[in-house]
């Protein structure tokens, strides 16, 4: 069952010469981890932001084609309602802190809807066990580490009981701890929940051990799409012209592939695949 | 020639915490060294003190025989240029070329000199195209280049780098990379304080490894990602061409394959 629709999408920021997207077409699937990858100013910022609405109706923009999330057309309703569908985490988590405990910033989103004070305390439990960060309730958002401060923003987005998660380089200002935390949450958020993950992420190697699907942009158009097997043994040649780098195994399985069976994209599979 | 000297350094904020304790380092003209550690480990505090930002609490710093106690940010900046991690934290001027003469202009530098310089760096950077542009109006992985050029420029004799990868697409991280090599091949001293491995383990000969305050591993790329308890007591993974070899068995022991190539040569 497909949650995501995007036929033809076309964004133009006012001002700009380009295209953002340029003609973007791409269905996702219920419970799938996509990857977005493409140098800076392919677009997947522009994607991430037109499928949770935030463009074009808090960041104005002509947008051309269809888009339709969980049967909904962003464009169309309320940021802070489509939010009860499409949780969004970015890239500076501190930026989206405001309030004094971590757990009334949990509740900020649930308090702006006008949920019930039961429900919100229940939905604040869950998500905050659901990230790891259960007993931190009443410590300051402020005072905790990046890494602890992303998967509060991930709480924040999981209270509303969202459908889909959009994370738009979540972990390039944490150190290795950070990121390896936010990144065995998603995980299994994905795998256990059941949630639907669309991360746009530099890190191939980690992304090449979680995604079921890589979408390649490449100047607001969609160079590739396909799973990690597919796309990175492709790329290895033409790394520069797309700005994306592939995993190093990948990469040592192109110089030495009469070792390998076939090539590689995690390290597990370059050790079960080399000869030897 | 400026060789840095680190003795006995301690370091304590305002507040009371103890960010840097008993750290002894030397680091000769010329070295690439890296600076890694979990955030709040210290090591920006640490390489905060080699152009004089902070000052020691207790112990000595010393830029070539200049100690850092007696002499001023402006003095010594001129001897250690520092790259913020944040180039917004660094940029203030409203075009690229204001910018990258800002500096010039400070250590005196003669009209033709400060010309001479701009256009040398602002072609070895690619930034010719951008140099009447507003760096605010620039994307950030430009403005993070201006940021390191507008320092490079200065021509010092070591450069820090904080975390110059950070928030960088492929090729940004290629163009830093290539930097670091060009400015190694002049003889200058390069200290990157880096989350990334690859970069770590492929552009540096030298990783000092910072764990809650102290200094617990001084040595090369390839000795540090074969030591199994500093690894895991700082929760730093070796690059992934590393795992592997070392999974496959074809690494010796205390040494380490760091690039692809060396696994491609040594295969």
């Amino acid at each position: 069952m497909s949650v995501i629709k995007v036929e033809n999408l076309t964004v133009q920021y006012a001002g700009e010469e380009k295209n953002a997207l340029d003609g973007v077409s791409l269905e996702i699937e219920k419970g799938e981890f996509v990857a977005l990858l493409g140098a800076h100013g392919a677009g997947k910022t522009t994607l991430c932001l037109s499928l949770n609405g935030i463009v074009p109706n808090m960041i104005s923009a002509d947008m051309y084609g269809a888009i339709e999330v969980l049967g909904e057309i962003p464009p169309k309703i309320p940021v802070r309602q489509l939010a009860t569908k499409v949780g969004s985490i970015f890239d500076n988590p501190e930026f989206q802190m405001s309030q004094l405990t971590v757990f009334e910033e949990v509740a900020l989103g649930l308090q702006n809807l006008g949920v019930e004070k039961t429900t919100i305390e229940k939905n604040i439990t869950e998500s905050l066990k659901l990230v790891g960060l259960e007993g931190f309730e009443e410590r300051s958002p402020f005072e905790i580490s990046g890494g602890q401060q992303q998967r509060l923003a991930m709480a924040s987005a999981l209270a509303m009981k969202p459908e889909i998660l959009i994370l738009d380089e979540p972990t390039s200002n944490l150190d290795p701890i950070g990121k390896e935390e936010v990144f065995s949450v998603t995980r299994s958020l994905n795998q256990e929940e059941g949630l639907t993950v669309i991360i746009a992420e530099h890190e191939v190697e980690v992304i090449a051990e979680f995604a079921d699907k890589l979408i390649l942009l490449d100047e607001g158009k969609i160079n590739e799409i396909g799973t990690p097997q597919e796309i990175f043994p492709k790329f290895v040649e033409h790394q520069e012209d797309v700005g994306v780098r592939v995993p190093q195994v990948t990469e040592l399985a192109s110089k030495k592939y009469e070792l390998f069976d076939s090539t590689p994209v995690t390290l597990d599979e370059a050790v079960r695949m080399y000869k030897g | 020639m400026t060789d840095l000297n680190v003795s006995k350094l301690q370091h304590t904020y305002p507040n009371g915490v103890v960010a840097v304790n008993n750290v002894n380092v030397e680091i000769k003209q010329g070295e690439q060294v890296s600076v890694v550690g979990q955030n709040g480990s210290g090591k920006t505090t640490l390489v905060k003190h080699w152009n004089g930002l902070l000052k020691p609490t207790e112990g000595n710093v010393y830029v070539g025989d200049l100690d850092t106690m007696e002499h001023s940010v402006n003095v010594l900046a001129r001897k250690v240029g520092y790259v913020f991690q944040n180039p917004n934290h660094q940029i203030f001027a409203s075009s690229v070329r204001d910018e990258l003469e800002f500096g010039l202009i400070n250590i005196g530098l003669k009209e033709d000199e400060i010309k001479r310089r701009v256009d040398l760096i602002s072609q070895e950077f690619g930034l010719v195209e951008y140099l009447e542009t507003n760096p605010y109006r620039l994307g950030f992985s430009i403005r993070k280049t201006v940021g390191m050029a507008s320092i490079i420029a200065m021509e010092p004799d070591v450069i820090v780098l904080d975390e110059p990868t950070t928030g960088q697409d492929y090729l940004g991280i290629k163009a830093i990379r290539l930097a670091i090599k060009k400015l190694k091949d002049q003889g200058k001293t390069v200290i990157v304080v880096s989350h990334d491995m690859p970069l770590v383990a492929e552009d540096t000969d030298r990783v000092l490894v910072m764990c809650d305050t102290e200094l617990i591993f001084d040595g090369t790329p390839s000795k540090l990602f074969s030591d199994r308890s500093i690894l895991e007591k700082t929760n730093l993974l070796p690059p992934q061409i590393t795992s592997f070899t070392q999974k496959i068995g074809i690494s010796k022991e205390n040494e380490s394959l760091l690039s692809v190539e060396d696994a491609a040569k040594t295969l």
